[in-house]
């Protein structure tokens, strides 16, 4: 019943046609460093980000920052054991104890700070947001000016799911106040690999 | 419809009896304005931006159903249950029906203006159904047996002390604690929990787009994705007029919406939902509520681009004195201030009168609406409907009577000097609205018609 009316009462009031803009042109940048502009952005947000040249250099991270009888699990098949993987079919309530989740992301945006991961790359959509800590891999040269670039490159892509990730999670509901780790990652580390 | 028991003037009476916390609301709102300003301003394209958003709002709003129809065939073809509600009550039904299918009486809730629109907790709760907001802002004033007091700041007008208190007396925190870190911890501690063990999750929708069938949910905390990640029922609400054509859009909106709202370049989670994950249910209800019947008032119809971004309360210099309860309405401030009339004239008839008309609203607004123009135009539509207070309507008659003759002008002048002179009292006191917090000032010797007829042609 509501669908009927609610169209009939659109097209009754509706105004007379306006056609869509052209699609948007952001103004010519000057020549940016994309890794600078992308890592000051990270630092401002609240996050932190690592250059490194191998997988190795992540998994000697890890060693040094967390505790061995500390859950950290990863989608990346590169990075070695004793990371725990994701079982796809897990009940996503299996994963509240996780400290560390390692995931791949496809690119960055220099302009704010935003990584795009998908559910191919998530394994178990909660993940990124229900670990304590969260760290996402991208390569170097994947790092895009702004978000029209990022859209472009999303294209028709056809993911279930997707998200932009830009920083730790974060409120500033009490007084305006920013406190880091809200409900999500109480911390969000990127690997820039090289 | 019935009036309010306390219009926007009375309710305001009621937030500034407390100078120092209105001066502070004032400060932070503003503050708040100002990180807005700087992040706009690093974008040299920021006003093309803003009026590229809003001619791609004015395409979708003259083929709103077209859009719609192609959204819901994505949708369905995405595998998500689409429902359509044309009021409130629909809308709170459809909510229902889905939790008793599934028998349950839980529900875990993010943030979403439009089920505060719809009163859907006061609706669910008279049911037998706990909802519990886990947003944090709205989670406290939730506790607080309040409404929000703002769209993206909720608890705006508490003090960390008052939220210290709150929290002492519902999740167990010692009392005397006010540090926002360790409140926070609490709330992150108290939610996981809720998150965890909840089988429905509802979210609002912050844009929908039609050619991929997808909805967008921006958070900064993460408890969008962590109530439906976790949930086995993602129910998701949004108004119609949050559909967006293509995807490519999100490009335009997501840069406008969080650098206008908190000065941020986007939010923490920008989530887009296309297909439930296996073994879940994915619902979305389509609400008309009105936005139908306001896309006809030609007047008022650009009211319907609003992306619910915050920055025209943030720049009010009535909403940063008088507080988001001042508006008893759900979405306080100046936009709300042109949707409320639409939905019940004599209920909202005060709102298009708590504003200056300063234009401050329309000059930050991301998609360009005329916000001022239409709140003085919403006067014109209320006074002519009879809505408006007979006093004041006989004062703007009695003003205009005065104020269009030169003679009647001249006098009303003189008279109100020879009053201020020889007679303070009768304007020096509480009958007098302009009295109140401010001095009358001294009266002029003469008046300037008199002192320019004296000087003026001296050369």
């Amino acid at each position: 019943m509501s669908k009927a009316e609610i169209l009939a009462a659109i097209q009754r009031n509706k105004p007379a046609l306006v056609e869509l803009p052209a699609a948007f042109m952001p103004f010519e940048a000057e020549k940016q460093d994309l890794k600078e502009s992308f890592s000051g952005m990270v630092n401002q947000i609240g996050g932190q980000v690592l250059s490194v040249e191998h997988w190795q250099d992540i998994e000697a991270y890890v060693h040094q920052h967390f505790r061995s009888d500390e859950r950290v699990i990863t989608t990346i098949t590169h990075l070695n054991p004793p990371f725990e993987g994701v079982d796809p079919d897990v009940d996503p309530h299996d994963l509240a104890d996780i400290s560390l989740a390692i995931l791949p992301g496809h690119f960055g945006v220099a302009e704010n700070a935003a990584i795009w991961l998908t559910d191919d790359q998530l394994g178990i959509r909660v993940l990124p947001f229900i670990c304590q800590h969260l760290a996402i891999v991208i390569r170097q040269d994947q790092l895009l000016a702004n978000m029209h670039e990022a859209y472009d490159r999303i294209g028709t892509a056809n993911q279930a799911f997707g998200v932009f990730i830009a920083g730790p999670s974060k409120t500033a509901d009490i007084e305006q106040s920013l406190v880091i780790g809200a409900h999500g990652a109480r911390s969000l580390l990127v690997f820039l690999l090289q | 419809m019935s009036k309010p028991e306390k219009d926007h003037a009375a309710l305001s009476d009621v937030f500034t009896k407390d100078t120092a916390r209105v001066d502070w609301h004032d400060e932070t709102l503003w503050w708040i304005r100002a990180k807005r300003d700087n992040a706009a301003q690093q974008l040299p394209e920021w006003e093309s931006l803003r009026t590229q958003a809003s001619l791609i709002k004015e395409n979708v709003l003259s083929r709103l159903d077209t859009y719609l129809l192609e959204f819901e065939a994505q949708a369905k073809k995405n595998g998500i249950i689409v429902h359509w509600a044309k009021d409130a009550a629909a809308h709170n039904q459809i909510v229902y029906d889905i939790l008793q299918q599934k028998d349950l009486k839980q529900m875990v809730k993010s943030k979403s203006m439009l089920t505060e629109e719809c009163h859907l907790n006061e609706f669910l709760a008279e049911k037998g159904v706990e909802v519990i907001d886990s947003d944090l802002g709205e989670r406290i004033v939730q506790l607080a047996k309040e409404p929000p007091s703002h769209i993206v700041l909720p608890c705006i007008h508490k003090k960390k002390e008052e939220i210290g208190e709150i929290f002492s007396e519902h999740l167990g925190t010692p009392a005397g604690i006010s540090d926002p870190k360790i409140l926070t911890e609490t709330a992150r501690n108290h939610l996981r929990e809720v998150f965890l063990t909840r089988k429905v999750a509802l979210t609002g929708v912050n844009f929908a787009v039609a050619e991929t069938g997808e909805f967008v949910v921006c958070t900064n905390e993460g408890n969008a994705d962590m109530g439906a990640h976790l949930s086995e029922v993602h129910i998701a609400a949004m108004g119609i007029e949050k559909i967006i054509p293509r995807r490519e859009h999100l490009g335009v909106f997501l840069r406008l919406l969080t650098r206008s709202a908190t000065g941020q370049p986007i939010t923490t989670y920008s989530s887009h939902y296309a297909r439930p994950r296996a073994g879940q249910e994915m619902h979305l209800i389509l609400v008309d509520n009105g936005r139908s019947a306001q896309l006809g008032r030609e007047d008022f119809r650009n009211s319907l681009k609003c992306i619910r971004c915050g920055a025209c309360m943030n720049t009010c210099p009535v909403y940063r004195r008088s507080g988001g309860h001042s508006y008893h309405t759900a979405i306080a401030g100046p936009i709300g201030s042109i949707l409320a009339p639409n939905l019940d004239m004599e209920k909202y008839a005060d709102l298009p009168f708590a504003s200056t008309l300063c234009g401050s609203c329309s000059n930050v607004c991301p998609v360009k609406i005329d916000i001022h123009n239409q709140l003085y135009k919403w006067r014109q539509v209320l006074v002519k409907a009879g809505h408006v207070d007979p006093k004041k309507v006989a004062a703007m008659k009695l003003m205009s009577f005065t104020l269009s003759n030169t003679k009647r002008f001249v006098l009303a002048g003189k008279a109100g000097r020879m009053v201020m002179k020889y007679a303070p009292f009768a304007v020096n006191n509480s009958m007098n609205l302009w009295y109140k917090q401010r001095e009358m000032p001294e009266p002029p010797a003469q008046s300037f018609r008199a002192w320019y007829k004296q000087h003026g042609n001296n050369e």
